[in-house]
């Protein structure tokens, strides 16, 4: 696959390219496990229709 | 933070703009489905989950004698949003937050390999996307209606999560890397929560017709390949923007 010959933030350093990534991947994760995993009943009821059109496990 | 900052930003607008697109068309294809088969949940009896009966229930004295019991079920499962455009908000709520964190995890994972470039490869990350986190997972775990005999929560949860995570790797692993024993390891990585086996209900017996229940698998899978592709390409586009305005930035001052 081609990629991008252009990076985002060239000037950072690999090992701080490699954290901020990390840690955008990781917001990514809590925020989408937040709304479709959430155990909260509220939660749970507000995304009810969302987690069934994802297929995520609900109920 | 300038990384961080850019990644949060296009993943912001991709979301947002893929997350409303995937609420609309889950307001036409699969919440009509939902709303369906809720009828045969309460039909049924048993597990239910109203949403809306919570405000309808106090004076509403007109309704049968069923009222109190379905007002003590929506108090038991706590608050939920008022059947119509409270109960749509919310959905496009939560495909916008959704969204927006679906395409922090593409975003991030794809400037590891270099970057989205443009808005075609942003399609194929896209359709990589809806491969790990919707084609994997629902082969074990069809999208299931309200009312569907299902096996314990925790332990789909937990099978979804893995299969997820074995996919991007085993995906990853085939693009990225040339070497056939990684290659190997990449297809068993795929295949492996699928011969372990997702946790099946004791039981299939279901309320729901099997048409209705065929209906909604295709209409998930359906709409998630078009919001992976939209995801994708709205990525690209933006990113390539970002990136443009850079390079333009930077051959103006040379």
């Amino acid at each position: 696959m081609n990629t991008a010959s252009v990076s985002l933030g060239a000037s950072v350093s690999s090992q701080s390219r490699f954290v901020q990534l990390a840690l955008a991947a990781f917001l990514g994760v809590f925020v989408m496990g937040f709304v479709g995993f959430s155990h909260i009943d509220a939660i749970h009821n507000a995304a009810h229709d969302y987690r069934h059109s994802m297929g995520f496990p609900c109920h | 933070m300038t990384l961080f900052r850019n990644v949060v930003f296009i993943a912001a607008i991709a979301g947002l703009v893929a997350g409303v697109v995937l609420a609309c068309m889950q307001a036409y294809a699969t919440v009509p489905l939902i709303l369906k088969a809720e009828v045969y949940e309460q039909a049924g009896g048993g597990h239910t989950h109203d949403h809306g009966l919570a405000p309808a229930a106090p004076g509403s004295n007109a309704v049968s004698s069923a009222v109190p019991a379905e007002a003590a079920t929506a108090q038991e499962e706590g608050w939920a949003p008022a059947d119509g455009f409270e109960r749509f908000a919310f959905n496009v709520v939560a495909n916008v937050v959704t969204g927006i964190g679906f395409a922090l995890i593409l975003v991030a994972a794809s400037e590891f390999a270099g970057g989205i470039g443009n808005w075609r490869q942003g399609v194929f990350w896209g359709f990589a996307g809806f491969a790990v986190f919707t084609l994997a997972p629902n082969l074990g775990l069809p999208p299931e209606l309200p009312a569907m005999p299902t096996a314990d929560l925790a332990q789909r949860q937990i099978w979804w999560t893995a299969t997820v995570v074995a996919t991007a790797a085993g995906l990853g692993l085939l693009a990225f890397r040339k070497s056939l024993p990684l290659a190997l390891l990449a297809v068993a990585l795929i295949v492996a929560p699928h011969i372990f086996g997702a946790p099946q209900p004791d039981s299939f017996e279901s309320p729901i017709p099997e048409g209705l229940h065929h209906q909604f698998v295709v209409a998930v899978t359906l709409t998630n390949l078009v919001f992976w592709l939209v995801l994708g390409a709205v990525v690209g586009l933006v990113r390539g923007r970002l990136t443009g305005t850079a390079t333009g930035l930077r051959e103006n001052l040379a």
